[in-house]
């Protein structure tokens, strides 16, 4: 598809408010990233914190910052970016709404830290109320998540000014993406943004007493499983737009990959219960109607693995492939823009069939609060979505500085994804074998008492340190590659690989630009899930929790 | 919009199997009735050792219900009360269970025993113990520093 708007190169200034996203991003990885390690070497029972810091704090600190900030701050970059380059620099209004959110999300950030720092918040980042942090830890992360508004209404706004400078004309295909992304996380957030403002705060303060629990929480879950979709999506983008460019192939259909998308806006939010599968007060019909709608999104998930191995099969029978796998030796194998996603995408497939399991209903009695989650998302986030955004940042970060991606640079990003997959394999796996034995999540070293069950958890907490040290080579990797590409790889230009598709001729249907219509539906079916079992813990609630400071 | 006839083959196979797959957990829920842990009972969080049965935590024989024995716990931070139990081989068992501060988790490691403890909420779980031996529960929610220290065990016994 011709695209007149689109920049050969994102402007400059855009460039300046993409990465300034960016050096928050990698430097949450690098704070992460240590209390990551932290935490494996303790959970080993070989290592000790040093200066009475708590295991709980570092592990609020490793949620917090890889969990809220790494993710937020790079997809609002990247899709400040992308919709930047293909729909155009933006105007001085946006771009200032953009640095707006931007430092509204870094003093949230901030406050947050300090309170972490302080031993004032060791509740970790899904809150945990009745655990009672500082109310400034509160406020800090309701300002990351305004910040992510404001930011999201640069992209929408320059949305806007496209479909009206455009009119009967479907809008680039990595905006819409960005747009589809920022709509949902508004919507999302709107939960987690409620509990926050109208019962932890007052309560954190001294305003009320007590706490009403099931409602936080299911407040909390309506935003806590949207949140990974926020996070799967912006590396959808790269997947479904950038990797065919990257290998020299076509986007295989430019309508289905929006489809897929507002499959993606319709199907990410009614779902929050299955995060609460055992959690008395809500009644099992309604947790089970959230069952079936979680697994909708399947649907979605199918269509882009079909897609992306039709892109890559295609290419490969272009290039003269036969055979059934042929096609596989054609693939770029020396290309990190390529190379680093493509393992990402190889973990979704033991990080989608993990997550089937959790989200079955009684299934997840096995699973629930185990360490298997654990290595669950370390390889659906952790793996599949950090890579892309690493293999991402290996063009995009070289474009936006006005640098290139050197040939050693280009080797080095694939020895670091190969690092990473096999520190992911010792530690995930490892999780994933405990978990199936009963090993808890979110729990420092313990023997319980000599238990013998016990006793069989921890060679595999040693290996999840293995694990977890090699990860930790790698992320030292990946911030040096940061830095050259930032500040000393040579001047020079590096492409921003956006893909065309196979079918030129045909146009995308402009109903999926008829936001009335996707939205509305989204409404409808986030009341119809929610409606009722939300009236049923507001009526049946038992006397709220007071605060507790347990750390 | 043009979809590949292979896609089409794969979508429609996919989405067979996903609708398989969801008949099958509706069955057992609604059919076999194992729905995951959902007591909708509540109770008052700072009068839990005054309520019944909370006023007495271990193992009570049970006559004319469905079950043989209910063994109940309270757990607070960063114990659960009791301590310890001994359950007979082969009884039919409602656990009954609440918290009196905290979120906190109940977990029979190794068995399908996991349920949430939350403030104000009484959580069970029937179950039979058809296998000897001891099992450590854990609380599987992170409830403050000691949460890691927090255990309990259900001694299977013939």
């Amino acid at each position: 598809m011709f695209n007149p708007t689109a920049n050969f190169k994102v402007d400059r200034r855009d460039g300046k408010l993409a990465m300034a996203h960016f050096y928050v991003a990698f430097t949450a990885l690098a704070i992460g990233g240590l209390a990551g390690l932290l935490q494996t070497l303790v959970r080993s029972g070989k290592f000790e914190l040093p200066a009475g810091i708590g295991y709980y704090q570092i592990l609020t600190v490793h949620g917090v910052v890889l969990g809220l900030v790494l993710t937020t701050f790079f997809i609002m970059g990247f899709q400040l970016a992308a919709t930047s380059k293909t729909s155009g620099t933006l105007t001085n209004k946006q771009r200032v709404t953009g640095w707006i959110g931007f430092w509204l999300m870094t003093a949230g950030t901030l406050l947050a830290a300090v309170m972490i720092l302080l031993n004032e918040a060791t509740v970790l980042y899904t809150f945990y109320a009745p655990l009672q942090a500082h109310a400034l830890y509160y406020i800090g992360l309701t300002l990351v998540i305004v910040g992510s508004w404001v930011d999201g209404a640069a992209i929408i706004m320059k949305y806007a000014e496209w479909r009206r400078k455009n009119p009967g004309q479907p809008s680039p295909l990595l905006t819409f993406m960005s747009l589809v992304n920022t709509m949902m996380w508004i919507v999302a957030t709107i939960g987690v943004a409620s509990t926050v403002l109208f019962q932890l705060l007052p309560w954190s303060l001294g305003l009320v007493e007590t706490v009403n629990i099931g409602v936080s929480r299911t407040l909390f879950w309506y935003f806590g499983h949207p949140l990974v979709y926020f996070w799967l999506l912006p590396a959808y983008m790269a997947w479904y737009v950038v990797i065919p460019k990257v290998i020299g192939g076509k986007i295989f259909s430019d309508s289905l990959a929006r489809m897929s998308f507002i499959l993606f806006l319709l199907f990410s939010i009614p779902v929050g219960f299955h995060h609460q599968l055992m959690e008395p007060g809500i009644d099992p019909a309604w947790k089970f109607l959230q069952v079936i709608l979680t697994f909708l999104v399947v649907i979605p998930s199918l269509m882009t693995a079909f897609s992306l191995f039709a892109t890559f099969e295609s290419f490969g029978r272009a290039k003269g492939a036969s055979g059934l796998f042929g096609w596989m030796k054609k693939l770029p194998w020396g290309d990190a823009r390529f190379v680093v996603p493509f393992i990402g995408m190889v973990a979704f497939i033991p990080a989608g069939a993990g997550g089937i399991i959790n989200a079955s209903h009684q299934m997840n009695q096995v699973v629930h609060n185990t360490i298997w989650v654990t290595g669950h998302f370390h390889l659906t986030v952790a793996t599949s979505v950090v890579l892309t955004f690493f293999g991402v940042s290996y063009w995009l970060i070289p474009h936006l500085t006005g640098r290139r991606l050197t040939k050693a640079m280009n080797k080095l990003g694939i020895i670091q994804a190969v690092i990473w997959a096999i520190g992911m394999t010792f530690m995930s796996g490892a999780m994933h074998a405990a978990g199936l034995l009963g090993a808890p999540r979110r729990s420092s070293y313990s023997e319980y008492g000599g238990a013998a069950q016990a006793a069989e958890w921890i060679p595999y907490q040693v290996a999840q340190a293995i694990g977890g040290s090699i990860l930790f080579l790698g992320i030292i990797l990946m911030l040096y590659i940061f830095i050259n590409l930032a500040f000393f790889a040579p001047k020079g230009e590096q492409e921003f690989p956006v893909g065309e598709a196979a079918e030129e001729t045909e146009k995308a249907p402009m109903v999926f630009e008829n936001w009335k219509l996707w939205l509305g539906i989204t409404f409808v079916l986030i009341l119809f899930a929610y409606t009722i079992p939300f009236i049923d813990l507001i009526q049946n609630a038992p006397p709220g929790a007071k605060g507790y400071k347990l750390w | 919009m043009h979809m590949h006839k292979f896609e089409k083959a794969w979508l429609i196979f996919g989405i067979g199997s996903l609708l398989v797959f969801l008949t099958v957990l509706g069955v057992s829920a609604f059919y076999l009735g194992n729905q995951p842990p959902s007591c909708l009972a509540t109770i008052d969080p700072e009068k839990v050792d005054k309520t019944a049965p909370f006023n007495e935590p271990g193992l009570k024989k049970v006559e004319g219900k469905d079950w043989d024995y209910e063994l109940v716990f309270v757990a607070s931070a960063f114990s659960y009360s009791p301590a310890s139990v001994e359950v007979p081989y082969g009884a039919k068992v409602k656990i009954i269970a609440t918290t009196k501060d905290v979120v906190h988790g109940f977990e029979v490691a190794g068995s399908n025993i996991n349920m949430m403890l939350e403030p104000g909420y009484i959580s069970e779980h029937i179950t039979t113990f058809d296998k000897a031996g001891e099992y450590l529960i854990v609380c599987n929610e992170y409830c403050g520093v000691g949460h890691h220290m927090m255990s309990s065990k259900i001694e299977v016994v013939k």
